[in-house]
């Protein structure tokens, strides 16, 4: 390891570490980057670029690194594109170059470069989009070759925390002016934050200091996005702790003190491994104690040089020459140096690393001397083109940028309230920076953007085929658009175009900048909200007893309901057949606690009902139920459910499972917006009550078994009537209403007597063998019995009349919907009305969501005839059955038809039916 | 993530809340007796405003009230917030008594 004694004020000696890169062991320090102890290992090529493929090696000394770029890790914590410039060492660290095959130094894709002139700026828009059926193919080419890093394929083993917090002043970069800033604003007791993206911050009183957290983004209302790495810097996080946390703060005010962001200059072949900006190369020292060259050159157009050069000599570097290309101005003496005023760097040499530059004078254009050109060997070349301010998230916040002459650059112009942009970001830097100059163009390529591979050339193309605009040439050439978001190249860009437009800098403006400052990995967005997480999960109170025994689940909403309920290693098919059948034939029981329950009460509840459904409601007496159908005011069905009548102005009325917060919402809003004069006051308490259904036949027979003081039989309790009463100890509501077809009771209790009930019922139904059934038979139910849904036939584009309740619909009142049923699309031939189908064979399962055709072959003359809802197979009646929305179906009861399935191709012949298949006059009901 | 100070509940993230559209829209009080093209524009026509423009927010994770924001649709600025029901002088209370 090559190492200053003395410098190197970020390493602890004490503390070796090893650690590999492509497969070989080097050793470093603790406080190291990847990149310092690469670079004290003598290894100079990191990566191939992007699109050249051509070596590339540290060009600085944090975040805005363009080339630097490694694949971290391995298996399920690989992460590709990962500055090797923020990478901090740890032991046992392993990473590999990126973008070469089969290896870093033998690079076949390297052969890309020598085709180059073939792929000049917007190559892909104007070679690929055409034919536009080939671009998959072509697509498939170029991210295999185009591609960086490879992310990982396993699922992230370590998580991610999400946190929120407040404070009054929001410090973001801790340097000389942060800090300073931050002390001053927690004088008067403020709560200050400080932040910064490096490892090192120092405590600061009564500031909290936040080591290695970067501010990516400013959003509305003093919102920032920080992203802090807790674990990034260890081989694995601490036990139990986060790999990193995503902090959305919401800061009453914020200093910016985020630094500025040294630019390169731009020449033929600037870009080889052992070209650096000046100041990362100071830095490689002062930090590291690592010297990036042995002989120096520095390209400059300012005073900065000086003080660059001083460092590198005090290390050892050999400083060969200082190229200052500005006119002279003040001298500068520094021992065993030379220095050349109003020169050069016109080209450089040295295939895998920097061995010779060649400088020239330049003349009175700004353009170098050919004839007077120099040769000069040395292995680092320092460039140094003036400070960029890091104006990214006041930029972000809408604050305009200004140009000023003196440090040929963009500083913040504009106030944004509750923001103030301090020291160097703010455009504090020393003055006598020279333009920049554009040198002639060779063939040799003049890099602007090192990440992207876009050169001088791609800009000036752009400019000649009319990209005027800056927007324009950022997504034309992709300047600026890699994952380092254009820190070194965005000026730069700027400049050439301006150049190539023959316009002052200042009026060729300034790309927008955007969030993320730095790429935020997608774990630490996600936070916990991944897997089982990723949505919150409904439980019903019965939940564990369906857990317990076996229940298989599906997803409904929120909800996970028993889908149905195998015994032993019994097959769906036959579970679900089963189940329907119980209910047909016997008594079975289902969870229904996932409908919604809304209770209302108030004087106009009774006329609020009869505003929000289609039919009346103020006739319903005292301990009876109805059914009702809501619209939304387009005169599409938009919920169904049933509606109790409790007492003096009180009502529960069930909405579907799905539907339960919307109805909510739209009830408040006509309540709260369209009508405020009504009094009616409402409650969800689907949370609070657990329902069961009890259906069958024998379901009158299992309820009379329970210890209960009700009475079950039929003048007692009728068809769509309810009673209160006691089951065991319990108080609980019986509701007579139906949703299979047959003889059926809702059983409501509070919730955490939910699961007494349901052990009750089971007991109860002992003898009569009962079983509970889940959503699949309760689908195949109502589908034999013609009941449609929300979400398969009600698809929000399906009218009351549509599926046959044009009776239900009040003559006798307005509603809302109403009004858009004399609307010329509700009254016109064709519309889609729900009906029953059955393959003509009798036996062949009819697929779902077909298309439905007066025809078996497809074709342009085929009648698109609507199509599949519901496909199920019809236990009760031994066959496949389905319901479809045909064209004015309700007239085509008899008809075949073909349903053809737009997935797998499958063709199956059916016959329209009537969509009750069961008990149409509805004797089981009221039996 | 825009602030919304709720009437009721004091300034919340704007997550906390739904949107509907356009407050100044108003349900005609006797739809039947509105023609067609009326209806139809109650229904679905908006104007893209620019600049400040009156919205119906839902406070659903909250208090869930109904509220008029006046928020600017350029800048994100939210010029007021106020309850429906508790501002009988609003385009959309007065137009539907």
């Amino acid at each position: 390891m090559n190492r200053h004694p003395s410098m190197g004020r970020l390493i602890d000696r004490n503390r070796p570490l090893s650690f590999t890169f492509d497969g070989e062991t080097y050793r470093g320090y603790h406080g190291d980057t990847l990149a310092s102890a690469l670079m004290a290992n003598g290894v100079r090529v990191i990566g191939r670029s992007f699109k050249y493929h051509r070596p590339r090696g540290i060009f600085g000394a944090g975040s805005e690194d363009p080339s630097a770029l490694v694949q971290m890790r391995a298996g399920a914590r690989a992460e590709p594109n990962m500055r090797a410039t923020q990478v901090e060492l740890y032991e046992g660290l392993v990473a590999h170059s990126q973008n070469n095959w089969p290896s870093l130094n033998w690079d076949l894709g390297a052969a890309l470069g020598l085709v180059s002139r073939f792929l000049p700026a917007g190559f892909y828009y104007k070679t690929f989009m055409w034919p536009g059926k080939f671009w998959p193919h072509y697509e498939h080419l170029i991210r295999n070759m185009a591609g960086m890093g490879r992310s990982a394929k396993a699922a992230d083993p370590d998580h991610y925390e999400k946190r929120h917090a407040h404070c009054d002043v929001l410090v973001i970069g801790g340097g000389a002016a942060g800090r300073t800033a931050a002390t001053e604003a927690a004088k008067d007791g403020s709560l200050v934050w400080l932040v910064d993206e490096n490892a090192q911050l120092e405590a600061l009183d009564n500031v909290t200091t936040m080591a290695r957290t970067t501010a990516f983004g400013k959003y509305d209302d003093g919102l920032y996005g920080l992203v802090e790495r807790t674990g990034d810097h260890l081989a694995k996080p601490e036990a139990g702790a986060p790999r990193q946390i995503l902090w959305l703060v919401r800061a009453g005010r914020m200093i910016l003190a985020s630094g500025a962001i040294e630019r390169p200059l731009v020449f033929a072949n600037n870009d080889r491994p052992g070209i650096l900006l000046a100041s990362a190369a100071a830095r490689y020292l002062a930090d590291y104690g690592v010297a990036p060259g042995k002989r120096a050159v520095i390209v400059a157009n300012n005073d900065s040089a000086y003080d660059v050069a001083s460092t590198l000599i005090e290390g050892g570097v050999e400083v060969a020459a200082i190229i200052d290309q500005r006119h002279m101005t003040t001298r500068r003496e520094i021992a065993g140096c030379e220095i050349l005023h109003n020169h050069a760097v016109i080209d450089t040499a040295g295939r895998h690393g920097l061995r010779r530059v060649t400088i020239a004078p330049l003349d009175v254009d700004g353009d170098a001397v050919p004839q007077s050109e120099r040769l000069i060997d040395c292995d680092l070349l320092c460039v140094a083109g003036g400070f960029t301010p890091s104006v990214h998230l006041f930029s972000q916040a809408g604050g305009k940028l200004t140009f000023r002459d003196d440090i040929q650059t963009m500083v913040p112009k504009t106030e944004v309230p509750g923001i103030t942009v301090v020291g160097t970001a703010n455009g504090e830097l020393d003055g006598g920076i020279g333009a920049p100059i554009a040198l002639s163009r060779g063939k040799a390529k003049q890099f602007i953007d090192l990440q992207n591979d876009v050169t001088a050339a791609d800009v000036e193309l752009a400019a000649r085929e009319g990209y005027r605009s800056v927007e324009h040439l950022k997504r034309y050439t992709t300047l600026g658009m890699g994952t380092d978001q254009g820190k070194t190249s965005n000026l730069n860009g700027i400049a050439a175009l301006a150049n190539a437009l023959d316009k002052p800098l200042p009026d060729v403006g300034i790309t927008t900048y955007r969030a993320p400052y730095t790429p935020v990995t997608i774990g630490a967005l996600a936070g916990r909200e991944v897997g089982a997480f990723f949505t919150p999960t409904r439980r019903t109170p019965l939940q564990e007893w369906h857990e317990d025994n076996g229940a298989v689940f599906v997803p409904a909403g929120l909800w996970q309901r028993p889908h149905y309920y195998p015994r032993g290693g019994e097959a769906m098919a036959d579970a679900v057949k089963r189940e329907v059948l119980a209910v047909r034939e016997n008594v079975a029981i289902v969870d229904v606690s996932t409908l919604g329950r809304i209770d209302l009460h108030g004087v106009d509840v009774a006329e609020f009902l009869n505003r929000v459904y289609i039919n009346g409601f103020k006739t319903l007496a005292i301990g009876m139920c109805r059914y009702g159908v809501m619209l939304r005011d387009d005169g599409m069905i938009f919920d169904d459910g049933t509606v109790a009548h409790m007492g003096d102005n009180h009502y529960i009325m069930t909405t579907t499972t799905a539907n339960a917060g919307p109805v909510m919402a739209h009830l408040e809003y006509y309540l709260q917006v369209v009508w405020p004069d009504l009094d009616v006051r409402l409650t969800s308490i689907t949370d609070q009550w657990a329902v069961v259904a009890v259906a069958g036949p024998q379901s009158r027979a299992l309820l009379e078994n329970l210890d209960s003081d009700m009475e079950f039989a039929n003048q007692a309790l009728p068809f769509m009537g309810w009673r209160a009463g006691e089951i065991g100890n319990i108080a609980a509501q019986v509701f007579r209403i139906s949703f299979s077809g047959e003889l059926a009771y809702e059983m409501a209790v509070p919730s955490d007597h939910g699961h007494a009930l349901w052990e009750m019922l089971l007991a109860a139904g002992k003898d009569m063998d009962v079983i509970p059934y889940g959503t699949e038979a309760l689908t195949t139910l109502r589908t034999e019995k013609g009941h449609f849904v929300m979400g398969p036939e009600a698809d929000g584009r399906a009218s009351a009349d549509d599926m046959g309740l044009g009776r239900m619909l009040s003559s006798k009142k307005d509603f809302i919907g109403r009004r858009s049923l004399r609307l010329p699309a509700l009254m016109t031939e064709g519309r889609l009305n729900l009906v029953g189908l059955v393959p003509t064979d009798g036996k062949t399962a009819i697929p779902p969501g077909a298309i439905m055709g007066n025809r078996e072959t497809p074709g342009p003359s085929m009648e698109k005839a609507g199509h599949v809802a519901t496909s199920v197979f019809s236990a009760t009646l031994g066959k496949p059955i389905a319901t479809a929305m045909v064209t004015n179906g309700r007239q085509r009861h008899g008809e075949t038809l073909w349903a053809h399935s737009p997935v797998d191709g499958r063709v199956v012949q059916v016959e329209v039916t009537d969509p009750i298949f069961i008990d149409a006059k509805g004797e089981r009901l009221r039996a | 993530m825009i602030l919304l100070t709720c009437p009721h509940c004091g300034p919340r993230g704007i997550s906390e809340f739904t949107y509907r559209g356009d407050a100044t829209v108003a349900r005609p009080t006797a739809p039947e007796g509105v023609d067609d093209t009326s209806w139809v524009e109650y229904l679905h026509l908006r104007d893209n405003h620019k600049g400040p423009h009156d919205e119906l927010w839902h406070h659903v994770q909250g208090c869930r009230r109904w509220l008029r924001v006046r928020r600017d649709v350029v800048t994100h600025k939210v010029i007021s917030c106020c309850d429906l029901a508790g501002d009988p002088a609003g385009d959309v209370a007065e137009s539907n008594p």
